[in-house]
């Protein structure tokens, strides 16, 4: 447990860096070829996909249908502005709410199965969402997605905010930081420590007396309430959600922005998701063959980087 | 095996041209020190849409590079920056911002997936900036959720059901029964039908909703011809339509009854085999006008730019209308300025070697809607590409096309 | 009531697809514990190569080439991929990779051929209904059947009486023993992964007659295979067969009442079995329930 001084810097130097280059992006990513609406995506997917990690790369649950508790986070917020209120905050809560309870509601089925079992049924649970969202067209819109709403300003007591292109980045960084402290939080806590024991031997922790099952709930239920919060700023982005932000295809791609960083590593999934939303970003563009480019860093990231890029960088195992 | 080497070798020679093509006026425009006009194009180049978005893009190069040969626009260079949106719409949104903020494009055209079309729309109106809609046929763009700043060439659903409607209950009979696609294209497009069926007399059977993406159209297939129809009419388009139109023909459904309705289009009559190859259907625009001047030689450009031996579609012209709409709004209006072109563009009529087609060919005032004709017709069995429709009359748009004030669309502009 | 029967049994030729496929995954599966998500993607191989070589070798030649040439590409990718994932525990690898293995083969498929959809040449004897009444029987889909059931039974001779057989069901039981014992496992895997390859090659000829050829083909039917895969029982090869039939009636039993839902009426099976049994029908249980 004793850090070198070196590594201390190494690692608080990371965190710096980091927190830095998100609290001045919208002044830097012109200049590197991007524009700030790519920046809030990176922060909203990589929030997506954090909290994901904690069911995946720190409870060991294998969950292909996340992309569920996103859309039911992002059809939550736009419907709540086309047809409740035009209130931003209220969309924000109500598309998140809904997220974390569609997942503890569900929590019951998936707690129980692991491997290929928990993946399937996580999928299984998704698709369905997806035919809700399809078929219920009069309030979803359909297949055509949910259009007609905009994220409105906020109303601070005397002054209003409106919420252009940089604004609303700063106010997904706010929301992208709060989160960020209540799932570093919960995985310092002795709940965290108990969900990685879980990952490692679950068998051990059962015989040890922990009721593992309502554990894995628990994880299950936080990573849908954190991406649907996703959910909900990914639609205010865009002003915008369709059926294909509930699709498995999307639950994969999460998966794989975990993985490129590294699931053992708390800030693993932003690093992947950044890599990974640039990269299509920028290879769609100049190449009709980005498609290829994508699936060739997917294999090899899998044979050569299985641990992920954070996981190549650091030298010690830790826990979070 | 020769054929598929040549093709490939075309296919990269296309895309270097295109490259060429793109980084030409650039180029051109630097060294004579105007900066260009850069209009984004956001159009499927992957995914389930990459046919009819590939031949959305072709037109508009073919366009871009028109102008340019005159001098450009206003002095200027255009110069197209175009986006693979992979049939995504969320994607779609993305690259919109992407063009906006980070190529700083003047005005954006494209799109051939509704979902698209409506995301698209939701950016641009909120950055102000003109969005050409070329191929996204759901009505709510000019419709429901129409705004001062969106434009559409491709016709609405409600006028690609009263091209064909009436033809067909006088051929065929008043009983139908629809295979609708279940989605706001599909459903609008049914309800058009019906209600100009309803108009005639006729009888509705009813219908079947298929989800978007259905391989195997049996069971649907099934239930039609269990209600004896006189006419079954088939609203599916794209990959579906081929498939629906395929196994009907295994079927031998063909000789039961007229199965025809919807749109048609040349990439989905390429797709089919000979005996699925029939029945009544409208195309929004067809290659073979004998009697309509400037379309043969617009013709003859298009496969001298593009010699891999395909003739353009009506997506084709989509995308090549797009852009001269674009270009001659902003010259009328003298600016870039979006409102002033928005308000060049209302009831701004298209020239001949534009339109390609007879009738007046017009942008309305209230919905911002391209009166653009309609071409019913048969599809020939028996044709080899590029000859696999009959057209049996062309009709204007602006005789079928709802009036305003039954669209459900109000324009915004800002005050 | 002859709906309900039209479409049931309409269901069980689209289960037969699934079937198919079905029974690809599981081989490969229950012997690597790879879960090969590329399956679609040797769909959309062995359905384009047919189609390339239908000229040259007719549509039965090509029926035969397509799928082995399917198998064979299959072998390249699992000696030059797939065989280094075989240490890691973790079948989370070999998925990942054969997404991205997906991905590729997709945007291949639209270099070479393009976007434009194909129409594939069934031979013209078999593209007819057989009965009045029973339109939607064609010589086609009878054929497909017919092949199919072939192939099943032909599979099922092989591994109970072929000594590559008898080492592959073992192989599923328990690998170290057989690796054990002698048996070359590595050659083993390959060939069993190039056998699944051939299934999921196979599927694409014989789907390219009534589904004609686009790129993304394969995406439809690979979902619901795996969905076979494990309502039939995961380590099971006729489970797989019986899993995909079943969703396939499911499927056509529901689009005569809702037709939007018959696709999702597949997922919600797959949960009602993972929920109450996630061994499947004819699985094994195992420690992951």
């Amino acid at each position: 447990m004793s850090d070198s001084a070196a590594g201390i810097i190494r690692r608080y130097g990371f965190l710096i860096l980091l927190w830095v280059a998100l609290a001045t992006l919208p002044w830097w990513i012109g200049r590197v070829g991007g524009y700030s609406a790519l920046g809030s995506k990176i922060l909203v997917y990589g929030l997506a996909t954090m909290g994901l990690n904690i069911l995946f790369g720190f409870t060991g649950g294998l969950s292909f249908g996340q992309a569920a508790y996103f859309g039911i986070g992002a059809y939550g917020a736009g419907m709540t502005l086309k047809y409740l209120a035009p209130s931003t905050p209220l969309a924000i809560l109500i598309g998140t709410l809904a997220g974390g309870l569609a997942a503890a509601i569900l929590g019951p089925l998936v707690m129980r199965r692991r491997g290929i079992y928990f993946a399937m049924i996580t999928i299984a649970i998704g698709q369905l969402f997806y035919f809700v969202a399809v078929r219920w067209d009069n309030v979803t819109g359909g297949e055509d997605g949910l259009a007609g709403f905009e994220r409105q300003p906020i109303h601070l007591g005397h002054f209003t905010v409106p919420l252009d292109q940089t604004r609303f980045y700063f106010l997904v960084l706010l929301c992208f930081t709060l989160a960020v402290i209540l799932m570093r939080g919960l995985l310092q806590s002795p709940l965290g420590h108990t969900w990685v024991a879980i990952r490692e031997n679950r068998r051990r922790m059962e015989f040890l007396g922990v009721r593992t099952d309502l554990y894995v709930w628990a994880s299950f239920a936080i990573a849908g309430l954190i991406t649907g919060l996703a959910g909900t700023l990914n639609a205010l982005l865009f002003n915008f959600t369709s059926p294909q932000d509930l699709h498995w295809i999307l639950s994969g791609d999460f998966v794989m922005m975990i993985v490129l960083g590294g699931m053992r590593n708390f800030w693993g999934p932003l690093v992947g998701t950044a890599i990974f939303v640039v990269a299509q970003d920028y290879l769609s563009s100049i190449t009709n063959n980005w498609m290829s480019f994508i699936g060739l860093i997917f294999i090899v990231i899998v044979l050569a980087f299985p641990k992920g890029l954070l996981g190549m960088v650091e030298r010690r195992a830790r826990p979070a | 095996m020769g054929n598929r080497l040549t093709r490939r070798e075309v296919i990269k020679a296309g895309i270097g041209a295109g490259a060429l093509a793109l980084g030409g006026p650039a180029i051109l425009a630097y060294g004579r020190g105007e900066q260009p006009i850069k209009i984004g194009d956001i159009d499927p180049l992957t995914g389930n849409y990459a046919a009819e978005g590939e031949s959305q893009t072709r037109g508009a190069k073919m366009a871009v590079a028109e102008w340019n040969a005159k001098g450009g626009v206003l002095g200027r260079e255009l110069e197209l920056v175009i986006e693979d949106n992979a049939s995504n719409a969320g994607i779609s949104a993305q690259k919109a911002h992407k063009l906006i903020d980070q190529d700083k494009v003047a005005m954006i055209v494209g799109t051939v997936s509704s979902a698209s079309a409506l995301s698209i729309t939701q950016v641009t109106h909120q950055a102000g900036m003109i969005f050409m809609v070329s191929g996204g046929h759901t009505d709510p763009v000019t419709g429901s959720q129409c705004h001062w700043s969106t434009f559409r060439i491709c016709t609405t659903t409600y006028m690609l059901a009263a091209g064909l409607a009436g033809t067909l209950f006088k051929k065929f009979g008043g009983k139908w029964y629809f295979l609708t696609p279940d989605y706001a294209f599909g459903h609008t497009l049914q309800s058009s039908y019906e209600s100009i069926l309803k108009k005639l007399g006729g009888t509705n059977l009813g219908y079947s909703l298929s989800p978007l993406g259905t391989s195997d159209f049996s069971s649907y297939l099934i239930k039609a011809a269990s209600t004896h129809p006189d006419v079954l009419v088939n609203l599916t388009d794209g990959q579906d339509r081929i498939n629906s139109l395929k196994q009907a023909a295994q079927f031998g459904l063909f000789k039961k009854f007229a199965i025809g309705g919807g749109l048609s289009e040349l990439e989905v009559l390429r797709a089919l085999p000979e005996e699925a190859r029939t029945g009544w259907a409208t195309m929004e625009w067809w290659w073979d006008q004998p009697n309509t001047p400037h379309v043969k030689e617009w013709v003859e450009a298009y496969r001298k730019a593009y010699p891999d031996g395909s003739y353009p579609s009506a997506r084709t012209w989509f995308g090549y209308a797009a852009i001269h709409a674009i270009a001659l709004g902003v010259a009328r209006a003298k600016s870039i300025d979006a409102v002033k072109v928005a308000r060049a563009l209302e009831g701004m009529e298209l020239p001949p070697q534009v339109k390609l087609q007879p009738h007046r060919v017009y942008f309305r005032a209230g919905d911002h809607q391209l009166m653009s004709s309609e071409f019913p017709g048969e599809a020939i069995p028996k044709g080899t590409y590029p000859n696999l429709f009959q057209v049996s009359q062309i009709i204007a748009g602006d005789e079928v096309a709802l009036p305003v004030s039954e669209t459900g669309c109000k324009l915004d502009y800002p005050a | 009531m002859e709906l309900l029967f039209f479409n049931a049994f309409n269901g069980l030729l689209q289960g037969v697809f699934y079937a198919l496929m079905a029974l690809g995954l599981a081989l490969i599966l229950s012997l690597s514990s790879v879960i090969n998500m590329a399956h679609g993607g040797f769909l959309v191989i062995g359905a384009y190569l047919a189609f390339t070589l239908t000229p040259y070798l007719g549509f039965w030649g090509a029926l035969v080439v397509g799928p082995l040439l399917a198998a064979g590409i299959g072998l390249a990718v699992e000696q030059t991929m797939i065989r280094r994932l075989y240490k890691r525990a973790d079948p989370l690898y070999s998925l990942l990779l054969t997404f991205g293995l997906a991905l590729i083969i997709q945007d291949l498929a639209r270099t070479i051929w393009g976007a434009q959809g194909l129409p594939a040449a069934v031979p013209s004897a078999l593209d007819q209904p057989l009965s009045t009444t029973f339109f939607f029987i064609t010589g086609y889909r009878v054929v497909i059947l017919a092949i199919t059931a072939a192939v099943a039974i032909g599979l099922y001779l092989f591994l109970r009486f072929s000594l590559i057989g008898i080492r592959i069901r073992a192989g599923t039981r328990d690998l170290e023993s057989v690796a054990a014992l002698g048996v070359n496992i590595y050659k083993l895997r390959a060939l069993n992964f190039g056998m699944g390859c051939f299934f999921a090659g196979l599927a694409g000829v014989l789907a390219s007659g009534i589904l004609g050829l686009t790129p993304p083909m394969g995406d439809s039917l690979l979902m619901p295979s795996f969905v076979a895969v494990i309502v039939g029982g995961v380590g099971s090869l006729g489970g797989a067969v019986l899993g995909g039939l079943l969703i396939g009636v499911a499927a056509g039993i529901t689009t005569t009442y809702y037709p939007a839902a018959s696709e999702a009426v597949i997922y919600f099976i797959m949960l009602v079995v993972l929920v109450i049994r996630p061994r499947g029908l004819m699985g094994k249980e195992s420690i992951f329930e």
